[in-house]
């Protein structure tokens, strides 16, 4: 082959490799124009301070309110649950398995971890309204057949590999020094991992924290299936709740013209849940980069 | 490609030392020309202003400590370095008169002129033959089946493994020794039939007898090919080369024959380290 | 209690914690499996898999939204793994540190953290409506990939990562070029790390519904797809919708297409275990 060929050949090569990489760039640019160019069509008919602060939705009625307000609320209600439970178990999980668990165990559990994030979470809806609520309601006799509780419960479960698997990779960054220095002094393994790792870690476990957050505040299906489709602004995780992901899966399933405002909604409210998850991971992303500077 | 026969008998080591020291008052006409070389690796300067005329058909061999420059200096040879990103050469390297850093010269033909033996043995997941065939067939170098076989016998042959891998020239290449690797990783080298082989400490992770099998190959190379070779084990420089450049922090303090550098140094630093006084 | 008592106590408090809640996990994926199994078990039979839906629960079968999931999935590989590990090569290869790679890298990372409903708006305003798809398996597929395309990135990678920097010298030093030496040598060696991810990457995307429901796959389809063009349905959508009918038949129906689901998956999955297996150097 000639030089010039061979040249030739590799530029062009070169080019649609760079081309596939860019494609990725298309994707982000595809994502906020289309977002974008709706939700302006949008703010042209409804104001934005009427769309942020207002504290009705009834986009799909007669009488038309275009308050986000409830689909938020319910939207940080599930999440929040769902935190609640996805943080602490997550982090006691990595403590354990970097921590306390004999190596065989470690290499059992982790596999079997990650099949609970690798399970579709149409599944998980359906276990959170027939297994989870059904359950509840025999201990908690106020709650309705879709609530917040359950499927933020079952979400909680869904995100708990994630935060374990990400704060027991931080755990791990810290350096072993750190450690032999605590138990050199005599700590416990619960003195060294509370007062030495755990702080030492903090900004790696963080990351993973906010991760988790972004992942509940976007997660569609649980709540689409166990959390109802009733926009309320609402701190009562008994009652049945609407979250933004929900509400665009609701119009999605019906049968709504483009080009009419109740379409345009779902352009609005993803354009929110694509900049809070956007703001989240990037101060997610943000923590990491700290966390390895620290311990490079 | 004349090929070295592997029945020829091979001189023992202490004829190869009187050889050298007779064929090192011959003048030879110089392959490579180095003149006035730096070598940063983005701000930092891995080499200064080194200087050099490597002869024809013989063996020059780089010692120094680690860290001094010697092995970044045979990467220049072949411009290998310039994968790294953020590195930068300044100087002239001309081989057979001809600038390899100049606007004209293509760094992958380069290498074809230029081999390569690297400190680790590193030869591909594949079969023995698709090792010492793969130059060949990227460089378009063998017209048919028989003359890609043929050429893979020769460099087998010439690297002193034919015998050894005959029988299974299919089998996967890491099922060699790690001395087989390396001859191996030789006869891949030369199989693109090269002018100058340059090896990286290329027997820094063999044992004495693999050592010994590279040694005497180097011994029989030279009479075709210019060799360069990089070694942190003053012992063998002393057996396989004619002459022999000290490095010390990124400068060439030293470039003699081989029989002088080690009798009679004039540079105090060479003296020092040849003697072992550091390193 | 001596203080080095209370310290030991709270060790354990602390181990057993840990302990109760990996447990905790382990538990709930057991009663999720065990839930749906009971549910669902008696309802798989030859008939449900190979039955169109119905509105008689007893009559229904999955045979349509299985043949949606095969064809939405293997379109979407299509588009998604050959410009995946394309741009990983760039990435991993060509990239080095310039700013057009550092960009590019930041954006994969954010793009792999968009909730998936999101992608569902993207393929709606862009396939459905802009470039005019309908909603078709291949309007379908091509959402499915922009949301696999990060992971496929992510994951080729790492694999190429992974290939010894020697082995790159090696081919170098023989005369080849950069292309030369990722085709030969090595995208070989990267070969079933990538496709791990790449089947790992996929079994994930085909467990997606929002983006799907988003974009308007019907939910009732009583027809294989004949087609990319043809209108379709996916198992998951298949479940949602028997899932959101009351009558008890149904979510009998929605449990036993959730074995079928988690069948496929773990069919994947192992496959991809074993790939690893077997070439892990």
């Amino acid at each position: 082959m000639s030089r010039r060929r061979r040249d030739f050949v590799e530029r062009v090569v070169e080019w649609a490799l760079r081309a596939c990489a860019g494609v990725s760039i298309l994707v982000t640019l595809g994502i906020v124009s289309v977002l974008a160019v709706e939700t302006f069509q949008f703010f042209r008919e409804v104001s934005p301070s009427e769309f942020l602060f207002g504290t009705v939705w009834t986009p799909l009625f007669f009488q038309k309110s275009f308050g986000v307000l409830p689909l938020v609320a319910g939207t940080l209600l599930v999440s929040a649950i769902a935190m609640a439970v996805a943080v602490p178990a997550g982090l006691l999980t990595a403590v354990y398995l970097s921590e306390y668990a004999p190596a065989t165990v470690r290499r059992v559990v982790k596999p079997v971890l990650e099949v609970l994030a690798g399970v579709p979470t149409v599944v998980y809806g359906y276990f959170a309204l027939l297994f989870v609520t059904p359950l509840l309601q025999q201990v908690l006799p106020g709650l309705s057949g879709f609530n917040a509780l359950s499927p933020g419960l079952v979400m909680g479960i869904m995100i708990l590999p994630m935060v374990s698997s990400l704060s027991e990779d931080a755990l791990h960054g810290v350096p072993r020094g750190l450690r032999e220095a605590a138990y050199a002094l005599g700590a416990t393994k619960m003195q060294t991992t509370t007062r030495v790792v755990l702080p030492a870690a903090l900004s790696g476990i963080s990351a993973a924290g906010i991760l988790a957050a972004s992942r509940a505040i976007g997660e569609t299906m649980i709540v689409t299936i166990a959390a109802g489709q009733q926009p309320r602004l609402t701190a009562n995780p008994l009652v049945p709740v609407e979250t933004m992901t929900a509400y665009i899966v609701q119009v999605s399933l019906g049968d709504t013209p483009a080009g009419t405002l109740a379409y345009r909604t779902i352009f609005a409210v993803g354009m929110l849940l694509f900049v809070s998850t956007f703001m989240l991971n990037l101060a997610s992303n943000w923590l990491r980069e700290r966390f390895r500077e620290e311990y490079a | 490609m004349t090929t070295v026969d592997s029945d020829t008998a091979i001189p023992s080591l202490a004829g190869v030392a009187s050889l050298v020291s007779e064929r090192g008052t011959v003048e030879t006409p110089t392959k490579v020309d180095v003149r006035g070389l730096s070598f940063y690796y983005g701000d930092m300067r891995a080499l200064e202003d080194v200087s050099i005329q490597i002869p024809e058909k013989q063996v020059t061999a780089f010692i120094g400590p680690s860290g001094c420059g010697k092995s970044t200096f045979l990467r220049t040879l072949n411009r290998m370095n310039d994968i790294i990103p953020g590195v930068r050469v300044t100087g002239t390297v001309l081989i057979d008169g001809k600038d390899i850093y100049g606007a004209s010269t293509d760094p992958v033909t380069l290498r074809q002129h230029v081999g390569m033996v690297f400190q680790k043995s590193n030869p591909f997941p594949k079969s023995i033959f698709e090792n010492v065939a793969y130059g060949l067939r990227i460089n378009g170098l063998a017209a048919s089946k028989t003359e890609l076989a043929d050429r893979v016998e020769t460099s087998l042959r010439a690297a002193a493994l034919w015998d050894e891998v005959k029988d299974r020239l299919s089998a996967s290449a890491l099922a060699l020794s790690g001395g087989q690797q390396q001859r191996l990783c030789i006869a891949r080298a030369l199989a693109v039939e090269p002018e100058v082989l340059l090896m990286d400490e290329p027997a820094s992770a063999l044992d004495p007898i693999a050592t010994q099998h590279i040694e005497e190959l180097v011994f029989q190379l030279k009479t075709n090919y210019t060799i360069v070779i990089v070694t942190h084990n003053m012992q063998q420089a002393a057996r396989v080369s004619d002459r022999t450049a000290f490095f010390w922090l990124g400068k060439l303090i030293e470039f003699d024959l081989t029989s002088r550098m080690f009798t009679a140094p004039t540079a105090k630093l060479t003296e020092d380290y040849v003697t072992g006084r550091f390193g | 209690m001596t203080r080095r008592q209370r310290n030991h106590w709270l060790d354990l408090a602390l181990h057993g914690a840990g302990l109760g809640a990996t447990l905790l996990g382990l538990g709930v994926l057991a009663a999720l499996l065990f839930d749906i199994f009971s549910d669902g078990f008696g309802r798989i039979s030859w008939d449900f898999l190979t039955s169109f839906p119905s509105r008689r629960a007893e009559n229904a079968g999955i045979y349509a939204a299985l043949l949606g999931t095969l064809w939405v999935i293997t379109l979407t590989a299509m588009l998604a793994v050959p410009v995946g590990i394309g741009a990983a090569i760039y990435l991993e290869e060509y990239g080095g540190r310039g700013r057009w790679s550092r960009i590019v890298e930041i954006n994969i990372a954010n793009l792999a953290g968009v909730p998936s409903v999101i992608y569902g708006l993207l393929g709606l305003g862009l396939f459905v409506r802009t470039l005019a798809l309908g909603r078709s398996v291949i309007a379908g597929a091509a959402t499915l990939a922009l949301l696999a395309l990060p992971v496929v990135i992510l994951s080729s990678r790492e694999a190429l990562r992974a290939v010894s920097p020697a082995l790159r010298e090696a081919s170098y030093a023989l005369g080849a070029t950069k292309w030369q030496t990722i085709w030969h040598q090595v995208l070989p060696v990267a070969l079933p790390g990538i496709l791990t991810g790449m089947i790992l990457a996929l079994s994930r995307t085909m467990g997606e519904t929002a983006p799907l429901i988003t974009i308007g796959a019907l939910t009732y389809v009583p027809f294989a797809p004949d087609g990319i063009w043809s209108p379709f349905t996916v198992l998951p959508i298949q479940v949602f919708n028997w899932v959101s009918r009351p009558q008890e038949a149904f979510l009998a129906n929605a449990a036993a297409g959730i074995i079928v689901l988690l069948a496929l998956l773990l069919v994947m999955n192992g496959f991809a275990a074993w790939l690893r297996d077997r070439y892990q150097h």
